[in-house]
């Protein structure tokens, strides 16, 4: 944990703005720059800005690693149920124009749903990334290629 | 003529970067200049009119990538190892004659190709008008970018999203077990306990 009060401080202040952010380049993907990819990272950008100041115990408390992995598998899930959906719906996989009343409704929800799985697996996977070459303990690494 | 000179400018920059990170042998200044490469790489994004391609660079490349090389630095020594005259002799050798092939190489496959927004060049013809035609009209999605990627090329996304996904899990199941964060629950407690006990017996006999 850094004890540097202005980073502690200024961390805390900016870690909602970044997520916000990140959320209005999720879901504003269709309108202007942006998209799952680069919403993911600006999301982990903040929880990983979180873990630098305050230790990776502390941003393990906010994202546990059971949840961390699980999210990140269910991102892809949600990828792939929006074509099996749009199969239950009459169309071929991943076709759209099936989920809504018309064709410019059904692109809608199923970009939106494709890039919601698209985000949630970037950010959780470079979440995972960083934990694991930042908290990486040489000592254990060793004790677990000598047993 | 402005794009132009602000293009020279970039690649400018971008080659004095290069020379820098080339000149360094202290490894934080490398990463720091490497992430103002991603930085200076998504300033040409933008003057190409590619911004969701600089957005992720720029996230990406100066964001991300320079914090994960900061992580790992610190299991490295600050300063790259000097080689030896000799080798240093023969490897600038064969690296001047990688670059001039390879370069070379480059060189003359960029001759044919076609201008940047030539609107005749193959790749304007195919299936790019009835995207840029479709996208906005019928599908009321201004952003062709987000069309092309997330409905009318699904499947690479669906693809690049597993190999994402894929990445992470890998890096997790050989790193996972040797974090510090890695299995906080009360089981690897135990699981640690019971491996410490043979590896301090080992070592005694």
């Amino acid at each position: 944990m850094n004890s540097n009060v202005i980073l502690r401080v200024t961390s805390k202040i900016l870690f909602a703005p970044i997520v916000l952010f990140g959320l209005y380049v999720q879901f504003h993907g269709d309108y202007g720059p942006g998209g799952g990819f680069q919403a993911g990272v600006i999301i982990a950008a903040a929880f990983i800005l979180h873990s630098l100041i305050f230790g990776l115990e502390a941003g393990r408390r906010l994202v546990p690693l059971r949840l961390n992995i699980i999210l990140m598998a269910f991102g892809v899930l949600i990828y792939g149920a929006v074509g099996v959906a749009s199969i239950y719906f009459g169309g071929l996989y991943l076709d759209y124009n099936v989920l809504g009343a018309d064709v410019a409704s059904g692109q809608h929800v199923g970009i939106i749903l494709v890039e919601f799985g698209v985000g949630l697996t970037v950010t959780t996977v470079m979440l995972v990334l960083f934990h694991a070459f930042a908290g990486f303990d040489p000592d254990r690494f060793n004790g677990g290629g000598n047993s | 003529m402005t794009g132009l000179m602000i293009d020279i400018l970039l690649m400018g920059l971008l080659v004095a970067i290069a020379m820098m990170v080339i000149r360094t042998h202290r490894l934080f200044a490398v990463v720091v200049l490497s992430g103002a490469y991603s930085l200076l790489c998504a300033a040409v994004f933008v003057n190409l009119d590619a911004v969701d391609v600089a957005f992720t660079e720029a996230a990406v490349g100066a964001g991300i990538s320079t914090v994960l090389f900061l992580s790992v630095m610190a299991y490295l020594p600050g300063e790259e190892r000097k080689p030896a005259l000799g080798h240093r002799v023969t490897n600038n050798l064969v690296a001047l004659l990688i670059c001039v092939v390879a370069g070379g190489l480059l060189i003359y496959a960029a001759m044919e190709l076609p201008r940047v927004g030539d609107p005749t060049s193959p790749v304007q013809m195919h299936v790019a008008p009835r995207y840029l035609a479709e996208s906005g009209e019928v599908l009321k999605i201004p952003n062709v970018v987000t069309t092309v990627l997330a409905s009318y090329r699904g499947f690479d996304t669906l693809g690049e999203t597993i190999v994402v996904f894929t990445a992470g899990l890998g890096v997790f199941l050989l790193l996972g077990g040797v974090t510090r964060t890695g299995r906080a629950s009360p089981l690897s407690k135990s699981e640690a306990a019971k491996k410490a006990k043979p590896t301090s017996k080992g070592a005694q006999s």
